[in-house]
């Protein structure tokens, strides 16, 4: 079938550049000593912020998960008996950030203590039961949410029964905030290595023109324009930038495979059925895209210089 | 088609050509002679604009060379057919692929493309070699190729530096044949050679350099 006459040009341009981008990959495929050991460079240049990227992702993750649950123990002063604190839990209950209320009593907490701690012995020593009742709140997830959880149990520990009131995860709070400053940090990495990425591709095209540099001549002299002449090295750039940032994507979601047990058996532990993520489909494209995107930059860069070959002074 | 005007060309330490002025009307073919190192390769370096005059006017094709943007002097050299003395064909390519080179870059399509490089390797008798790669062939063979290269675009103006230079004499008439051939259609030839003997049987007009300097201009023949 032909096409139309109006598509001709447009068919032999998209030729062009097909026969631009595959005569670029054959290039690479058959220099596989130079071509992997820049492929390696830019694969693991690649995996490190991705990595880094998906630990912080899965941390924030797994603290939102326990920062959700917002709940917070109220120890009763050691005088309110346990019918109190029932009655005290009831109140409670009404608050309106308040999902819940579980009543421990002093018996309870004793029993509690006796066999989790193993010193039964020394409690058995003291005869009177030191243990409050203990109001275990659990807040409503909108509170958690705004960040009232703190604010509820300041409002609890000023009760007139209670002791004091412990916001149990104050330190998933501050984690969180490291993780705002890891999250600066993967930028920070992927900037340098990026930069580097530009770098080493640049230099490893340098080198394959040196190679080349009689072609690229000849090719100026029978009437190839600059841009004819860059096009394969652009595209040998954007392939050595599209198959290190899979490669680099492998790296790093292997590596993340490698945390999965201990990390399950962690979230098991705080009752949570947390997995891993591995970025999904964003981090991929993203890894790919940006990987073909900065060989291509690179690839600019590098041959920014051909323009002069096989051109009179 | 080829207007030199007191063109000289200086390199760092010396001139490789001084004050060069004659012309070639559309359609006519000269031979360029002279020893080595009189300037001829030079003077034809020039007409395809692989360096610039450095002094003068050069005018090859209607364009003035010396004017010209840097972004154009591809297209002049699509006009400029070039036949070199070391043939300067990529060693990685098939023949039929250093032939198809010029219609790549001006982007020709493929159809076309194989049609016109095989009756460009056909023109010069190598179409059964057509997927040798150029180690395989002769130094003869070679040359044929550049120069089906050089003919493959149609190009109104062809120079050709020493094409005969690896060709034994029956060969070296086939080709002389050929550029005749091309002439009678209406290319302009500028060959440069050394093979007097040559010269003095096709009877062209011939311009002699020495020293860099015109030295001699047959002028073109009567009919």
């Amino acid at each position: 079938m032909r096409a139309p006459r109006f598509l001709v040009p447009l068919q032999t341009w998209l030729l062009r550049h097909a026969q631009a981008a595959l005569g670029a990959l054959g290039r690479f495929l058959s220099a596989p000593l130079a071509a992997v050991t820049s492929l390696m460079v830019v694969a693991v240049a690649a995996a490190l912020p991705a990595l880094l990227y998906l630990l912080v992702e899965n941390t924030e993750r797994l603290l939102a998960s326990w920062e959700g649950t917002g709940s917070l123990t109220v120890f009763l002063k050691t005088e309110i008996s346990d019918d109190a604190a029932r009655k005290l839990a009831k109140q409670v209950e009404k608050h309106a950030d308040v999902a819940a209320v579980q009543v421990v009593g002093r018996k309870e907490g004793l029993a509690e203590f006796r066999r989790l701690s193993g010193f039964g012995a020394a409690l058995d020593a003291l005869g009177d039961n030191p243990f409050p009742a203990v109001l275990v709140v659990r807040a409503k997830p909108s509170a958690a949410e705004a960040g009232r959880t703190a604010a509820l149990a300041e409002e609890l520990g000023k009760l007139p029964e209670a002791e004091v009131a412990q916001f149990d995860l104050d330190w998933v709070a501050r984690l969180l905030g490291f993780t705002a400053l890891a999250e600066r940090a993967v930028w920070i990495l992927t900037t340098l290595l990026a930069a580097g990425v530009l770098f080493v591709i640049g230099n490893t095209l340098r080198l394959e023109i040196r190679a080349r540099h009689e072609e690229i001549e000849i090719t100026a002299l029978v009437g190839g324009t600059a841009g004819f002449i860059r096009r394969p090295f652009l595209y040998w750039g954007a392939w050595l930038g599209l198959l290190g940032g899979l490669l680099g994507w492998l790296l790093a979601v292997v590596s993340l495979a490698f945390l999965d047990g201990p990390a399950s058996y962690l979230a098991s532990l705080y009752g949570s059925g947390f997995a891993l993520t591995s970025g999904g489909f964003g981090l991929f494209a993203t890894m790919l895209g940006g990987g073909a995107l900065l060989g291509f930059a690179g690839a600019w860069l590098a041959v920014l210089r051909l323009l002069e070959v096989g051109q009179p002074d | 088609m080829i207007h030199f005007e007191d063109v000289t060309k200086r390199y760092e330490r010396h001139d490789a050509l001084t004050g060069i002025s004659f012309h070639l009307a559309p359609g006519e073919m000269a031979f360029l002679t002279g020893h080595s190192g009189a300037g001829k390769s030079t003077l034809l370096r020039l007409v395809g604009l692989v360096e610039r005059p450095t002094r003068g006017t050069l005018r090859v094709a209607g364009r003035d060379l010396a004017k010209l943007h840097r972004r154009d002097i591809p297209y002049h050299r699509r006009d400029v057919g070039m036949i070199f003395q070391d043939f300067r064909l990529l060693q990685d390519r098939t023949a039929f692929d250093n032939v198809a080179l010029p219609l790549m870059v001006s982007g020709v399509s493929p159809l076309e493309i194989g049609r016109r490089a095989r009756a460009a390797l056909d023109k010069v008798g190598l179409l059964r070699k057509e997927r040798s790669l150029p180690r395989a062939l002769s130094g003869g063979e070679q040359q044929r190729v550049g120069i089906a290269r050089a003919i493959v675009t149609k190009p109104p103006v062809i120079v050709a530096d020493e094409p005969t230079g690896n060709l034994d004499p029956d060969l070296s008439w086939e080709i002389m044949d050929l550029f005749g051939q091309l002439n009678r259609v209406g290319v302009t030839l500028l060959i440069a050679t050394h093979d007097w003997e040559l010269v003095r049987r096709m009877h062209y007009r011939t311009l002699s350099l020495k020293q860099g300097k015109l030295a001699d201009d047959t002028g073109r023949p009567g009919p």
